[in-house]
């Protein structure tokens, strides 16, 4: 369980992290979701005691990351950036944090051979490729059999098989119990992988929800319907709250009613169906809405960017 | 997945100690090759040099002008590696520091130890330690490697403070250690620590020099390298502090250091 309240970062005058408060709770795989800048590393750096908040606080089962007396145990965790000493070996590198809370050498091994990397733990860690590094820094945060892992961006540079293994190991630890928190800035990844979303934009709470919750926000509740007698059908679902349009001919596209109630009209009426597709935004639509207003680096078009500009070159005058 | 849910339950729970801290340092300084390398490198400085300079000065001896016969002494030039073997202590123990947060190591060490001052303390008296050790060896065989290469121009560990001189060696060369390792804590770069730490060991008594010559009395028996130099010499400089006081101005600058590098460590973010 990991709490944050008014979890507040400044850094000079330029707020990274405004205000958060939110929870993650234990059994399920939550998401927290930004822009690039939102403010997700600072605030996973808060988390582990990294960081020093500038106002608010955030805990992990109730006590502050620097009051655990054996954090390896309470907390595993990844951070995006690499923490590890680029001319030791992996087997070191894990050894000597294993030796800060006396965790066996069997348990180095463990690891290392739960992330795949058995056969160059023995080569320095900086010769490692982005996707080893990622698998190094998740022996990392398993090392102590942690009951919480926090992930910072855990699918970076992995190929698509790791990325699988990846979510099959998040959803895995999950559902052993565990609180699981990873950041990412892909909404698709997270749609596959986790449950609930705490989603940030320049620092601050956009929205802390499910999964569904926000599919179903997002999507328009249109059904895609496909029938040899379209004309036919459209004229039957006519209503009150109910819109159709059409792009082809024997093609419907139906807000105000379900995908159910579609089909029971056309078997009601014994026309065929060929298809009947509830249509949904896609995540990362959804996401891009949500965030629109919050992202911090936007890429700008040329027309945009000149009729940004005018007024201000007016304004100054000078 | 099943070997983690299989060791979940089972698996003790142990906490951070400042002794497994300690271990954890001392598995992070041998598991680098440039610990090796530094290491050897002031092994064979403080042997090496030493027998070179005795070798040569036996070899000498009849070019050697009058007053530089008044200053010879046998135990220091038998010693004289030390000055290298500073460069080379220095720089690891700097290194030691400023190599995990260039790496980003840093963060790791810190979420394993949230407490942070056992990090600081476990380097300090691991590579301290390391460095006394090493050193201490290194001075006796300097020693009498040097005093037999003098011939009939060396003396016995029996000579006044000649072994005084010797274990000064390693004391000196673990001061320099811990000092590295506190500005390694303050600068967290590898140039800008390298470079504070020999301004202060090498350069400032150079420029010392330069002061006014009534504030030098002042100011040169105080600097770091200058008051540490009585503690393996057998012959001092005039205007320096005598030995142990020296020595203790040298510990107060290490233990400035540290204390202000454990003071930002606690302090600032990571």
């Amino acid at each position: 369980m990991i709490e944050a309240r008014g979890l507040t970062k400044q850094y000079g005058d330029k707020v990274a992290v405004d205000g958060l408060s939110f929870t993650v709770r234990p059994g399920v795989v939550t998401g927290f979701l930004g822009p690039n800048g939102a403010g997700k590393s600072t605030t996973m750096r808060m988390i582990l005691g990294l960081d020093r908040p500038s106002a608010g606080s955030v805990t992990v089962n109730g006590r502050h990351y620097a009051e655990l007396s054996a954090p390896l145990h309470e907390v595993g965790a990844l951070l995006e950036a690499r923490a590890v000493h680029t001319s030791r070996s992996a087997y070191n590198h894990l050894r000597a944090l294993a030796a800060t809370h006396g965790i066996s050498r069997r348990r180095v091994d463990e690891v290392i051979d739960l992330v795949g990397l058995t056969d160059v733990a023995r080569k320095r860690a900086g010769g490692f490729s982005l996707g080893m590094g990622q698998r190094l820094g998740i022996a990392t945060a398993l090392l102590g059999d942690p009951p919480t892992v926090v992930l910072d961006e855990p699918v970076n540079g992995l190929d698509p098989e790791g990325i699988r293994w990846v979510r099959d190991l998040l959803k895995g630890l999950a559902a052993e119990g565990r609180t699981v928190f990873v950041s990412s800035h892909l909404m698709s990844e997270m749609a596959l992988t986790a449950e609930h979303v705490i989603v940030v934009g320049r620092g601050r709470l956009i929205a802390d929800t499910s999964v569904e919750e926000i599919i179903r926000e997002a999507s328009v509740n249109a059904v895609l319907v496909r029938s040899p007698d379209a004309a036919q059908l459209r004229a039957a679902l006519a209503g009150p709250d109910v819109t159709v349009s059409s792009t082809e001919a024997d093609v419907l596209q139906v807000t105000g009613l379900s995908a159910a109630q579609i089909g029971d009209t056309a078997r009601g009426l014994d026309i065929a169906l060929h298809e009947l597709t509830p249509q949904r935004a896609s995540l990362e639509e959804a996401f891009m809405t949500m965030t629109r207003d919050d992202v911090e680096y936007h890429g700008h078009l040329a027309g945009e960017a000149a009729d940004t500009d005018a007024p201000a070159l007016e304004g100054q005058g000078a | 997945m099943s070997t983690l849910a299989a060791t979940t339950s089972r698996r003790p729970q142990q906490r951070v100690t400042s002794l497994r801290a300690a271990k954890s340092e001392w598995i992070k300084l041998v598991s680098l090759r440039s610990s090796w390398i530094t290491f050897a490198a002031s092994v064979v400085a403080v042997i090496g040099l030493g027998v070179l300079i005795s070798y040569f000065t036996n070899s000498h001896w009849s070019e050697m002008r009058p007053e530089e016969r008044l200053r010879f002494d046998p135990v220091d030039r038998s010693l004289a590696g030390i000055n290298l073997a500073q460069l080379a202590i220095g720089v690891l123990g700097v290194l030691v520091v400023t190599g995990e947060y260039s790496t980003g190591m840093i963060r790791s060490s810190l979420m394993s130890v949230p407490r942070r001052l056992p990090v600081l303390a476990g380097k300090a008296v691991v590579f301290a330690g390391s460095t006394f050790v090493l050193m201490l060896g290194s001075a006796f065989v300097a020693f009498l490697l040097g005093q037999q290469v003098l011939g009939t121009h060396g003396t016995t560990l029996d000579a006044p403070h000649a072994l005084r001189a010797v274990i000064g060696v390693p004391l000196y060369l673990t001061v320099v250690a811990l000092f590295a390792v506190g500005i390694g804590f303050i600068v967290r770069n590898t140039a800008g620590g390298i470079a504070t730490l020999f301004g202060l060991l090498l350069v400032a008594p150079g420029l010392g020099q330069l002061l006014p010559t009534s504030w030098q009395p002042h100011v040169l028996p105080y600097l770091p390298s200058n008051a540490g130099a009585g503690v393996y010499s057998v012959r001092t400089d005039p205007g320096m502090l005598s030995t142990w006081s020296g020595f203790a101005v040298l510990c107060a600058w290490a233990v400035a250091a540290l204390l202000v590098g454990a003071f930002l460590l606690r302090r600032r973010d990571a």
